[in-house]
């Protein structure tokens, strides 16, 4: 009807020319875009003159330079060179890669644990399946700030003090499991340690080679090899054998109680540990839901095909169940990916030092920079979470069906 | 065996059905198939008893059967009995759901909650009587629960620094989902919409919002949000949060929304279309009633998602169930009872969300049905 209008009103010519714009379909288009436009412009100019104005008139200025100043302030756990003497510049860097830490090894742990759980609650076992149920419905259903503190204090509480881990609560007298964290001994590499490097890069590379190879074969032949296994073999076994010739190359510092504490050796933070986990177990619950959908999802046929060609149920499930279960899986589990590393910054609750603690917490009250300490930490989540769906993404296409 | 027991007896066609053997029905055939299948099956029932062994007595032992439900404080618990202390949470349980809400005025949330199921009734159920008028109510709802709970024109004030405990979750939860629908379904329109400058604004917007975490946002609110408004403005700190997590919510939900969108076969568009029916008008009739329909488990879901996540208020310093819970763990009378506060806390929340999350799939299960013929 549109556009039997237009036509009328052009062959008339009794509207005037705006009247005639509006009715056209591709010059309203321009008009409302250019509006739209217009609006938000002008609305960013009023936010930006009020905070022009506003600044001035506590007499602040936008500048970047408070990132050179010392922090003076001190990071319980740091992967980097950090004192209390270092610019704020490099205590936010420390914050970024405790986030990214966080971030990493949570992903890892609950997406082990994830597909487990998922796995678990098909399982044709009635109770195994019942509990996994309760565990995923139970932690679901709570806040992850909730179970961030009730892990922790769960850590903290129920670990032995440093002197206590002297008697219990240690690991053959060299990994200690204390409330101030858990100290294990620390490698150091001496000389000739390059060449175990060396052999578990070579190892590696020999797997994936190895792995062709094996495919080929089976594709050719239909005779299969347990490659996992025998991978697994070669990356463990010959970088430890290297080791062994060169006659262990290698030495530990041990972690030894001083005073209250332990000195020396890898430390992991309590506050570390308790984030890790309760992200970890929380996250895990929504991919097990995730990974059963994506289970469920495969026609049952597949199995009935695989299990009627004589494959084992475990190797159905890992061979033909779950390759194609992943592209129903990958695009919700990466929103979980990225939910983790947003929730990583719960961190803040129970003291862990993430970019929210350092950059936008100490520095922001230090310097009173509310401005530029926010768009940094913003601007960091937001180039993690692309990177991280741009990462998912390319898996995602890479696993994608070819449709022939 | 069977021949000579059935043909003899009776005759053609009316032997009677045998019950089946005991092996393969009632409670052994159960156990046998779910629990001992076969050797790994047997396996892991053995493991999971074990595993239930080593929890449950315990923890029912320190829930109920060692807990202390009545003592005046920590110590009194302990000369009771070793298990939790609910004597804690029960003297503090007011505080926990009001806040300091002034007692004498604690009507009036119960109401503004008794009354949010009335307006959510015309909402959720499609047979609700009157639901047209109904609906009227529904949308006054918000306008309603803000006089009751602040007062004002004829009520006693309440500020809002008294709003705390579950009053204050309930509170950020529902307003961010009563507002954030709005706006969500105006982004996702944008979001699918032909006009480019448009669409690249709510990408934009949505992907801002879900690509950081709400907790910066929540520092925003409580530090920035001032230096965009005219010199001189300042308003509440709740009110700054509600704002916030409206803006937060509105992201998510425009995804949920753009997902119904979504579903609607192109059919429904063109046929909208060749109706003669205007942008808004095919949006209003057509399009809306179904994309909105389809996407209420996911709205239901955003929501559960929203009322757990109003506990990082506490990190900006409001007094939230958590909050409270927190704050009354630095009473020297029941120190040290931080699992009974969050243990309890944890139930109040698991009860709210397991329910709605029931909700929503019951809700999955119709639409599923209506929608496949």
């Amino acid at each position: 009807m549109a556009s039997v209008n237009t036509v009328a009103q052009s062959d008339s010519g009794q509207r005037n020319f705006i009247a005639r714009l509006w009715y056209d379909k591709e010059a309203r288009g321009v008009i409302l875009q250019v509006l739209t436009v217009s609006i938000l412009f002008a609305f960013i100019a009023y936010i930006t003159s009020n905070v022009i104005a506003n600044l001035a008139l506590v007499g602040k200025t936008f500048s970047f330079d408070f990132l050179a100043e010392p922090a003076h302030y001190d990071i319980n756990q740091s992967l980097i060179e950090y004192s209390s003497k270092s610019t704020h510049l490099r205590a936010g860097l420390v914050g970024m890669l405790n986030t990214l830490a966080v971030a990493v090894v949570g992903i890892i742990v609950a997406t082990v644990l994830g597909f487990v759980l998922g796995v678990l609650r098909l399982s044709p076992n009635w109770l195994i399946s019942k509990m996994v149920y309760c565990y995923v419905e139970f932690v679901r259903n709570t806040p992850v700030l909730l179970q961030i503190l009730l892990v922790h204090g769960i850590v903290v509480h129920s670990l032995p003090s440093p002197r206590g881990a002297q008697d219990g609560g240690n690991l053959a007298e060299t990994i200690f499991f204390t409330n101030r964290g858990v100290f294990a001994p620390q490698p150091l590499p001496q000389d000739g340690f390059g060449f175990v490097i060396g052999a578990f890069v070579l190892a590696i590379v020999g797997c994936f080679i190895f792995k062709r190879w094996a495919k080929k074969r089976q594709d050719e032949t239909g005779k299969y090899l347990p490659v996992f296994l025998i991978s697994l073999g070669a990356i463990i076994g010959l970088p430890l054998l290297v080791y062994l010739l060169m006659g262990a190359p290698l030495d530990w510092n041990h972690p030894e109680l001083k005073g209250f504490n332990f000195k020396g050796g890898f430390v992991v933070r309590p506050e570390f540990l308790a984030l890790t986990l309760a992200l970890s177990i929380y996250t895990a619950a929504f991919i097990a839901e995730i990974v059963r959908a994506g289970i469920e999802a495969i026609n049952k046929g597949q199995w009935e095909a695989s299990l009627a060609v004589g494959m084992s149920r475990s190797r159905t499930l890992s061979e033909v169940i779950i390759p194609q279960a992943m592209r129903v899986i990958v695009p919700p589990l990466t929103s979980q990916y990225l939910n983790l590393t947003k929730n990583s910054s719960l961190a803040i609750a129970i003291g862990y030092m993430d970019i929210v603690a350092t950059i936008g917490g100490i520095t922001l009250m230090q310097t009173g920079k509310e401005m530029e300490t926010m768009i940094i930490v913003i601007g960091f989540y937001l180039s993690v979470s692309l990177t991280i769906s741009m990462f998912m993404n390319w898996y995602n296409k890479r696993i994608k069906l070819v449709e022939r | 065996m069977s021949d000579t027991s059935t043909t003899q007896r009776y005759p053609i066609g009316q032997i009677p059905d045998m019950p089946p053997p005991l092996l393969e029905s009632g409670i052994f055939y159960w156990v046998r198939k779910n629990l001992l299948s076969s050797w790994t099956n047997v396996a892991l029932t053995i493991l999971a008893v074990w595993f239930l062994w080593l929890v449950l007595p315990p923890m029912y032992e320190w829930m109920f059967s060692n807990a202390v439900f009545e003592a005046a404080d920590r110590a009194g618990c302990q000369a009771l009995g070793d298990g939790a202390c609910w004597a804690f949470i029960q003297e503090r349980f007011t505080i926990f759901i009001y806040g300091f809400y002034p007692e004498p005025e604690r009507w009036r949330p119960i109401l503004a909650f008794g009354l949010l199921f009335v307006a959510l009734g015309p909402l959720l159920f499609d047979g609700f009587p009157y639901r047209g008028k109904a609906m009227l109510f529904s949308m006054a709802y918000p306008f309603v629960a803000a006089w009751l709970l602040l007062g004002g024109g004829g009520l006693t004030q309440v500020t809002t620094d008294q709003f705390g405990g579950m009053l204050l979750n309930v509170i950020v939860g529902v307003t961010g989902i009563t507002f954030s629908l709005p706006i969500g379904i105006v982004l996702a329109l944008g979001r699918a919409s032909n006009m480019p400058a448009v669409r690249i604004i709510c990408v934009t917007f949505i992907e801002f919002i879900r690509g950081v975490p709400l907790i910066t946002l929540l520092f925003v609110a409580s530090t920035m949000l001032s230096y965009f408004l005219p010199p001189g403005t300042s308003f509440d700190l709740l009110m700054r949060v509600l704002i916030m997590v409206t803006l937060f919510s509105s992201g998510y939900m425009a995804e949920v929304i753009r997902g119904g969108l979504q579903a609607i076969p192109r059919g429904q568009y063109e046929a909208a279309d060749s109706m003669g029916l205007k942008y808004w008008q095919s949006m209003r009739l057509i399009v809306l009633p179904q994309a909105l329909k389809i996407s209420i488990p996911g709205i239901v879901n955003t929501f559960i998602g929203l009322f757990k996540d109003t506990t990082l208020v506490i990190i900006i310093g409001l007094l939230d169930i958590l909050g409270m819970g927190r704050a009354s763990l630095a009473d020297s009378k029941w120190a040290g009872l931080s699992s009974e506060v969050y243990i309890s806390i944890a139930v109040f929340f698991f009860l709210f969300c397991f329910a709605m999350s029931r909700y929503s799939l019951y809700l999955e299960g119709k639409l599923e049905t209506g929608h496949k013929n």
